[in-house]
């Protein structure tokens, strides 16, 4: 026991590679491989993700890579011939996938905080114990990364929330959210693209398009993008 | 052009679907029975990824304002030109002026009408399929109306003979590739997928059970019903990326297979993923029938696709010939 544990002392890298690191590799039917990143929704976890899809996306079997908050989808031309071959070359590549900063712009998002558009704002209240007034001040203060581009047309995952205003999805989603609703889920937060059913916290309101179908590229954001709020009003 | 004289709602203009904006969030859409457009396509001289028009609610009726090929493939909708009954998955030319007329199919979900040349709507992001949750692609990004117009491009094959011709449809050819429907039953294959193994034994009710397809069921998703399926703690998973097909347990232990319309993300723990060459079978089942899961695997998957590419490879090299054949003997 004590010999291992000098071993592990003297190469904590080989370890780290070795125990902790592992990400978990599962396929979606026969033609993609999600690669889940593991530990903690942080940026240099999503900066290897990145990397990782830089890394695979141009291997010639592969058709799209979908970057997640903290994981890759990998979608294939077709049905793999070896998957558990295609599996290890994964995990192979992950282990290799070193860190890469995204250079990406900055948008600057006018939102008009709190009223009717900010139906959830009482109940993160309740939550987190702060006024309204501190709620939208935290949001705002804060500076966001953009992970993901995902679930709608242009939706953006932003990483930075400060974990003070964190805020479940709700349990039974609004019906009918309005296209520009500024948004909490869970320790992410976003403006939501489509108006429809929706299981994240309104806090305010947002007219700012994220998504032109005809444009190039049709989405405002990308992953690697810093956000601020801007709080154009404030109505509480 | 046509001219839609009567539709239901949800009829849509669809091709094989858009790709490479799924890391902007955008669904691929396309057709839910991409064999039956592909065929569709092949028997008019297309190339097999043209846009036409998926069928989905009944009756459905339009006019051609200039002679042209069709042919109607997927659900046998008892077909009528100018009231006079067309064989199912059949291509024939069409004069100006004809009325095509489609009735709600008494077994499949969705039919394809293909032209030939194609629906010409603009691309959009490299498609013409239509995502009505986007609002953009086919027409207007929204299904069809009463009165609608749609533009067709001219035909570039070889010009279908009078009378047409037919193909022997795919669930005949191929039914040696695809297990046998048991008492009605759709048998649909599928792979465990990330998630699969903290059902533990539980799982295994997942494959020996029959799910209905409930009413909350579109080209987005279909919601199953029958006992659930529950974790002991629910999982919330990070975002991440999905394909049609995948089989997701929400909180209430009902399974949701994501469709071509399905959202490009998701969250809930993923118990298994339909074999992607049983997809189009999916497509054609209808609200209220039922299915039950086979475990597959991915090489008895790649023997199923070898069979359809072998079929469709078969309609394109056999529809050219017959085509010049059977216009060779009505010169004579």
């Amino acid at each position: 026991m004590s010999v291992m544990q000098g071993n592990v002392l003297s190469t904590p890298a080989i370890v780290a590679t070795a125990t902790a690191d592992e990400p978990k590799i599962s396929m979606i039917g026969t033609g993609a491989y999600l690669i889940e990143a593991p530990g903690a929704f942080d940026l240099p976890t999503q900066r290897r993700i990145w990397a990782l899809a830089h890394a695979v996306e141009d291997w010639p079997e592969v058709r799209e890579v979908v970057p997640g908050v903290t994981n890759l989808l990998v979608i294939l031309k077709q049905t793999p011939e070896e998957p558990e071959q295609l599996h290890l070359r994964l995990g192979h590549e992950w282990d290799c996938a070193r860190s890469i900063d995204l250079s990406g712009k900055t948008v600057e998002i006018p939102v008009t905080y709190g009223g009717d558009n900010a139906t959830d704002l009482a109940a993160i209240c309740d939550y987190s114990g702060l006024s309204d007034r501190e709620v939208v001040r935290l949001h705002w203060q804060g500076d966001y990364t953009v992970v993901a581009l995902g679930s709608a047309p242009g939706f953006g995952y932003l990483h930075g929330l400060d974990p003070r205003i964190y805020m479940p999805r709700k349990t039974v989603p609004s019906l009918r959210m309005l296209k520009g609703t500024v948004t909490i889920g869970g320790m992410q937060t976003g403006v939501s693209v489509l108006t429809g059913p929706n299981g994240w916290n309104s806090i305010g309101f947002a007219e700012m398009q994220m998504f032109e179908p005809t444009k190039t590229p049709p989405a405002l954001l990308a992953p690697g993008d810093r956000v601020r709020f801007r709080p154009e009003r404030i109505e509480l | 052009m046509i001219e839609v004289l009567q539709t239901g709602p949800l009829n849509t203009v669809q091709d094989l679907g858009r790709f490479g904006f799924r890391n902007a969030g955008v669904t691929s859409s396309g057709a839910m029975d991409r064999l039956a457009l592909m065929v569709g396509n092949l028997l008019v001289g297309n190339a097999e990824g043209e846009a036409a028009l998926e069928i989905q609610t009944f009756p459905f009726r339009l006019r051609f304002e200039r002679d042209m090929a069709v042919a109607v493939t997927g659900a046998d909708c008892e077909a009528r030109l100018d009231g006079r009954r067309l064989p199912p998955w059949w291509a024939m030319p069409v004069l100006s002026g004809q009325v095509l007329e489609l009735d709600t199919p008494r077994r499949a979900a969705r039919a394809y009408l293909c032209l030939a040349g194609g629906i010409e709507v603009e691309p959009v992001m490299g498609s013409r399929s239509t995502s009505l949750r986007g609002g953009f692609g086919g027409l207007e990004g929204r299904f069809l109306a009463a009165n609608d117009r749609l533009p067709v491009a001219g035909a570039a094959g070889p010009a279908v003979p009078q009378g047409g011709f037919g193909v022997m449809p795919p669930e005949t050819a191929l039914a040696a590739h695809f297990p046998a429907p048991e008492d009605g039953t759709l048998l649909v294959r599928a792979v465990p997928a990330g998630e699969y193994a903290l059902f533990g034994a539980e799982a295994e009710r997942f494959w020996t059970q029959t799910w209905k397809i409930s009413s909350h069921s579109d080209r987005t998703g279909y919601r199953l019903s029958g006992e659930p399926i529950r974790l002991a703690s629910p999982v919330e998973l990070r975002s991440h990326g999905v394909v049609p097909g995948v089989v997701q347990m929400p909180p209430s232990g009902e399974p949701i297979i994501q469709m071509s319309d399905a959202n490009t993300a998701g969250g809930y723990p993923k118990m298994a993923g339909v074999i992607d060459v049983d997809l189009w079978r999916l497509g054609q089942a209808r609200i209220g029938s039922r299915i039950r899961f086979v475990r597959s695997s991915i090489a008895e998957a790649r023997e199923a696709e070898r069979a359809v590419r072998a079929y469709l490879d078969d309609v394109r090299c056999t529809v050219p010939m017959l085509a010049q054949a059977l216009a060779a003997m009505s010169r004579r």
